[in-house]
């Protein structure tokens, strides 16, 4: 025989007694709680939840374990014997319905695991993305070495302090502050602007908290950032190739350019 | 003995063809070759172009790996990113290549500074051309750099969960910025010395401790030669190996915050 051990044992008893109270509740007719009511709806439809097919087999194989079991069970073979233990009449373990085991909880798919991810377009790696890598690597070498060939860097005379070159200008990259300070005090100019504009850039994504990645949907950030690259294009560009002797403002049609990179 | 005799009378081309084959299956199929070329390397035996072999040359690849098996197919579109970002490391790998070969023939000092330049562009073979290269190429990297900054904030590619590496990216920018500019210093010519005397003077302006940074970086009051070795170790050392770790970080989080922004 199998053995039930006493705590759930303890808690079928539990579930039968509190079945039957509701059973008696709602048998109390109208005039009893709402609770009552609710309860017995409850039962009904989990009764109702229950497929009619597998009633059935329940029903018909409590049948066959009353009547002649061991005969039935060999029959049907030995695995049903097992699944079906012989039940006495007064097993105390057996739920409000005669049920020998209780429906507890369904967990429905995906609400503990994911079960897939929505499939993506993906392509491998090699070679998709690496001949397009290598293309553009040998490229970009083929580019610089030509470039090499032809143009040589600048390699003026050995530095002198007591001959300062007219104009003196920072390497390109820096000529926009350095176009700055003709306008601004050297503080405002070297520190303040560059300083406010390289934070503001850092903290762009905590700034715009537009969540749409769509142009249209992104004017204001777009025009914004447009005018600020478009406004240091043109101080380097003026700084490079606008700016003669004693830092003047010169064509560089007219007065030659003063560039070195 | 009969099959013997039919393999000689076969012409002398298909003999040495097939001669050529057994040899090479017995190196390919040798305990070193195998050992040195790891699965879904092209050079092993019987490599086939199969899915599986495909992750394998990804997985088995210390460079390659740097990549996942498999990306969104949108994410190889060259209309897309423009290879910027790609462009900028691989630029930097080539300052990194040709960066070597001139420290063979560079002494930061003052005295012999701008000599071992001009001796390396007259005297050294590929000298001129290899010096070239690493100017052009570090001018070209500032420009992708700030191409590949462009491209990115357009694309919105900065917005949630890529925020951080938005911030990463212009570390690395400014970065870039900083290690042009040490280099500018190094040939020790008019262009270097006034140049960076024009850069470094904004410096002095930086509120409460602008003459104490501009000591620090000039390693006096006034560029010398020890401003020279100074933005040396900066420029050939310091700078690339902190650039290096900002980079990793860089790379990780791309993958991290699910590869490259999807489109528009």
């Amino acid at each position: 025989m199998v053995e039930i051990p006493e705590h759930l044992r303890k808690r079928a008893d539990e579930a039968r007694a509190k079945a039957e109270a509701a059973k008696a509740a709602a048998a109390g007719g109208p005039a009893a709680a709402g609770s009552g009511d609710g309860a017995s709806e409850a039962q009904q439809q989990a009764a109702s939840k229950i497929p009619p097919h597998l009633l059935e087999r329940s029903v018909a194989a409590r049948a066959q374990a009353s009547g002649d079991a061991p005969e039935a069970a060999s029959a049907a073979g030995g695995g049903v014997a097992v699944a079906a233990p012989p039940t006495a009449p007064e097993m105390p373990a057996t739920g409000p319905g005669g049920h020998t085991q209780r429906l507890l909880t369904v967990v429905k798919s995906g609400s503990i695991q994911d079960v897939k991810s929505k499939p993506q377009d993906k392509v491998h790696v090699w070679p998709h993305l690496l001949v397009v890598e290598f293309v553009a690597a040998l490229f970009i070498t083929a580019f610089t070495l030509i470039f090499s060939i032809f143009v040589n860097a600048p390699l003026l005379e050995l530095a002198n302090y007591n001959q300062t070159p007219n104009p003196s200008k920072a390497p390109w990259y820096f000529l926009g502050l350095q176009e700055l300070l003709t306008m601004f005090h050297p503080m405002v100019a070297g520190v303040t602007i560059p300083g406010i504009g390289l934070l503001a850039l850092m903290l762009a994504p905590y700034i715009d908290k537009n969540p749409s990645k769509r142009p249209e949907d992104r004017k204001f950030a777009i025009s914004l950032m447009t005018i600020h690259l478009m406004f240091w294009a043109v101080l380097v560009i003026i700084g490079s190739f606008f700016r003669g002797p004693g830092f003047n403002f010169v064509f560089p049609w007219e007065a030659g350019l003063f560039f070195e990179l | 003995m009969a099959i013997d005799t039919e393999e000689r009378k076969a012409p002398l081309p298909e003999r040495l063809a097939a001669q050529m084959t057994k040899i090479g299956d017995q190196v390919q199929g040798s305990q070193a070759w195998t050992s040195i070329f790891r699965p879904g390397s092209i050079f092993r035996k019987g490599y086939t172009d199969s899915p599986r072999n495909r992750s394998y040359v990804i997985m088995n690849s210390v460079l390659y790996h740097l990549h996942p098996v498999k990306v969104k197919r949108h994410a190889v579109k060259v209309s897309y990113t423009l290879c910027l970002g790609g462009l900028s490391f691989f630029l930097f790998i080539l300052e990194t290549v040709t960066g070597i070969f001139l420290m063979f023939f560079y002494r930061p000092t003052a005295a012999q500074a701008w000599d071992d330049i001009y001796i390396l562009q007259t005297s050294v073979t590929f000298g001129l051309l290899v010096r070239n290269m690493h100017r052009w190429g570090a001018h070209l990297m500032v420009i992708t750099v700030f191409l590949h900054m462009a491209r990115v904030f357009y694309h919105g590619a900065y917005k949630p969960p890529r925020e951080f590496n938005w911030v990463i990216g212009v570390i690395l920018l400014k970065l870039t910025l900083l290690l042009s500019f040490t280099g500018y210093l190094l040939p020790w010519d008019q262009l270097a010395l006034w140049a960076v005397t024009v850069g470094t003077n904004m410096m002095g302006y930086t509120p409460v401790f602008g003459d104490q940074v501009r000591f620090v970086l000039l390693g006096g009051v006034e560029i010398g030669t020890d401003t020279l070795l100074r933005w040396y170790v900066l420029h050939v050392l310091m700078l690339p190996f902190v650039l290096v770790i900002f980079l990793a970080v860089h790379f990780w989080r791309v993958r991290k915050d699910g590869g490259i922004s999807g489109p528009l």
